[in-house]
């Protein structure tokens, strides 16, 4: 990758972790840990991969984004303020009770959410259907999912993979945010998924394992997901649970708690010497 | 009288008749299409029936995001694992974006037979109902369900359709009005209302005959769709009549008996007795024996009518 993008991509990535802390700092609840190890791959999604129009959030041909991690929606949110789905002043209404900002994703209110989702395990299935939609209609238009590593051990996300092998899905596109942690401690501790890469092979999957904070191999994985034609394919990201504010990372303490002011002004002062 | 036919039968007819006239119908199972009849609509468009396995969490969520791209998807299983299995899927992918997804369960009520408790499946209009948005459809019988398919495909929204496995004789004729929404009175009277739906409207007649023998005028609404109840018409026939019975092949906990009795005490509180599965479970058995034994016929109707109208003031 040019280091332009390069460049471009890791300012857009720094102003969705600023603006996703800032929403979850406003509601003064949310999930900050996994919006901040999303936040590269929701930069190279929507500024570099997928076909969207602003002014057309509903477009029948545009790519499609499930957020199937629902929980990190202050990564989407503010991915989707950041591309100018709507004003980026509005994240600071998450989670209030007169916003469109609902704590999960809701399509229908939310322009540029194209589902609603919260409840582990189903987002990858919707994503399954729009796929199995597209290849039935003739239409062109590719399927994006993030999934979360804790959420792989809902058993629906394998019903769904299966679905997606047997149907030969090779329009979606799935990413996992292996951060390792969820709520309850490390993943190999809470009920351990691992391994990822054998688990969806096994599945039928075309399987990549990247660093999910370098866009190098994050672009490379997403042009080969491109190439294959047979299968579907899931990006294994490695991340780091909350990526790019010191106190945050690796602290599963920081799945699901907001910051107080203080550690919010250091955040984004942190945050703001990335840029 | 034409030949028997169960409603999950006319189901399937009716998606291969539909399929023509709405190219978006596409078909979801979970390998129950010989039983849900969905392999009828299979065999004419193979390509727009999915079976997804034995999951039927996934299943749903799949045709929610089909729904998204245009498609109007019936998916079928049996009414135990499309409103209990698949209930969150139901209300999380389906209902709450208020997609236009169909659910076609079959195998609802006691009369699925010798399979038994396991998948009698009498709680299943309990849990749709407490689903905002979401409209419940219960034919009577094989011309009903052909009916409530085609005003679930015009409906944009999700829609749970309820069928039996049960062969029944068809009630209806080809001047049978279906709104969805809108009882239907099929017998007036003035003595007591039975307000019926799915085969105990069949009971319900057949009840109504008994009583008309013992002097006691009976009225029959057919209640086809059981959300949004038809409140209008029930508050008018409770009104008139002072005595109601519900009957059911469901829990009498939720279901049709639930909604009438939740209406009535709000508009026209006279008395209701309930006719259904008395919050117990089901079992295996033949049909006729276990409609006897669960108290889901004609004779408990008469009873229980004759109890409501003794309760009047």
């Amino acid at each position: 990758m040019e280091q332009a993008k390069k460049a471009e991509l890791s300012r857009i990535a720094t102003n969705i972790r600023m603006g996703a802390l800032t929403a979850v700092y406003s509601a003064s609840s949310g999930h900050p840990g996994g919006s901040m190890s999303i936040a590269d791959i929701m930069a190279y999604l929507y500024f570099s991969e997928m076909n969207v129009k602003v002014d057309d959030p509903k477009w029948a041909d545009r790519d499609r984004f499930v957020m199937s991690k629902g929980h990190t929606s202050p990564a989407l949110y503010a991915t989707l303020a950041e591309k100018g789905f709507f004003d980026k002043e509005l994240l600071t209404t998450f989670r209030q009770a007169d916003s469109i900002l609902q704590g999960h994703p809701d399509m229908k209110a939310i322009p540029g959410v194209d589902m609603t989702t919260g409840s582990l395990g189903l987002g990858i299935s919707t994503a399954c259907g729009m796929a199995l939609a597209a290849k039935h209609t003739g239409k062109t238009f590719r399927v994006y999912t993030a999934v979360g590593d804790g959420e792989s051990e809902e058993g629906q996300v394998w019903e769904a993979a299966m679905f997606a092998a047997h149907h030969k899905l090779s329009n979606l596109c799935a990413v996992l945010d292996l951060n390792g942690l969820q709520i309850d401690g490390p993943i190999t501790e809470v009920m351990n998924p691992t391994p990822h890469d054998e688990k969806f092979r096994a599945f039928g999957w075309n399987v990549i394992v990247i660093n999910g904070h370098d866009f190098d191999e994050i672009e490379s994985a997403f042009e080969a997901a491109k190439q294959c034609t047979d299968k579907p394919t899931v990006i294994i990201a490695k991340t780091v649970k909350g990526k790019g504010i010191s106190y945050m990372e690796n602290q599963v303490g920081w799945h699901g708690a907001a910051p107080n002011k203080e550690q919010y002004e250091q955040g984004m002062a942190e945050l703001a010497a990335q840029l | 009288m034409a030949d028997k036919i169960a409603t999950r039968e006319a189901y399937g007819n009716a998606l291969a008749e539909f399929g023509d006239k709405y190219p978006n119908l596409v078909v979801f199972d979970a390998d129950l299409s010989a039983a849900t009849k969905t392999g009828v609509f299979k065999k004419k468009f193979p390509e727009r029936h999915f079976n997804c396995g034995i999951a039927e969490g996934n299943m749903v969520s799949v045709a929610a995001g089909a729904s998204t791209a245009g498609l109007i998807p019936f998916c079928s299983t049996f009414a135990m694992f499309a409103a209990g299995r698949a209930f969150e899927q139901v209300r999380n992918s389906i209902a709450y974006p208020h997609l236009n997804v169909k659910i076609g369960a079959t195998h609802a009520g006691i009369s699925v037979g010798e399979d038994g408790a396991t998948h009698q499946c009498c709680e299943d209009i309990a849990t749709m109902r407490s689903i905002p948005g979401m409209v419940i459809l219960n034919p009577a019988d094989a011309a009903e369900a052909r009916l409530a398919v085609e005003a679930a495909i015009n409906y944009e929204g999700p829609v749970y359709l309820r069928f039996g496995r049960l062969a029944l004789p068809v009630i209806f004729d080809e001047n049978y009005k279906f709104e969805i929404g809108r009882g239907v009175v099929l017998s007036e009277g003035t003595d007591v209302s039975i307000i019926a739906t799915g085969l105990m409207v069949h009971e319900a007649l057949a009840a109504r005959e008994i009583l008309a023998n013992e002097g006691i005028s009976a009225e029959v609404i057919n209640i086809h769709t059981i959300k949004p109840l038809d409140t209008e018409l029930v508050t008018a026939s409770a009104a008139k009549c002072g005595a109601v019975v519900t009957a059911e092949e469901h829990n009498i906990i939720g279901g049709l008996g639930s909604a009438v009795c939740e209406t009535l005490a709000e508009t026209a509180p006279v008395p209701v007795l309930r006719v259904g599965v008395e919050d117990t479970f089901g079992r295996s058995g033949k049909v006729p024996a276990l409609m006897e034994m669960y108290g889901l016929t004609a004779a408990n109707i008469v009873a229980k009518a004759k109890a409501a109208i003794a309760l009047k003031k």
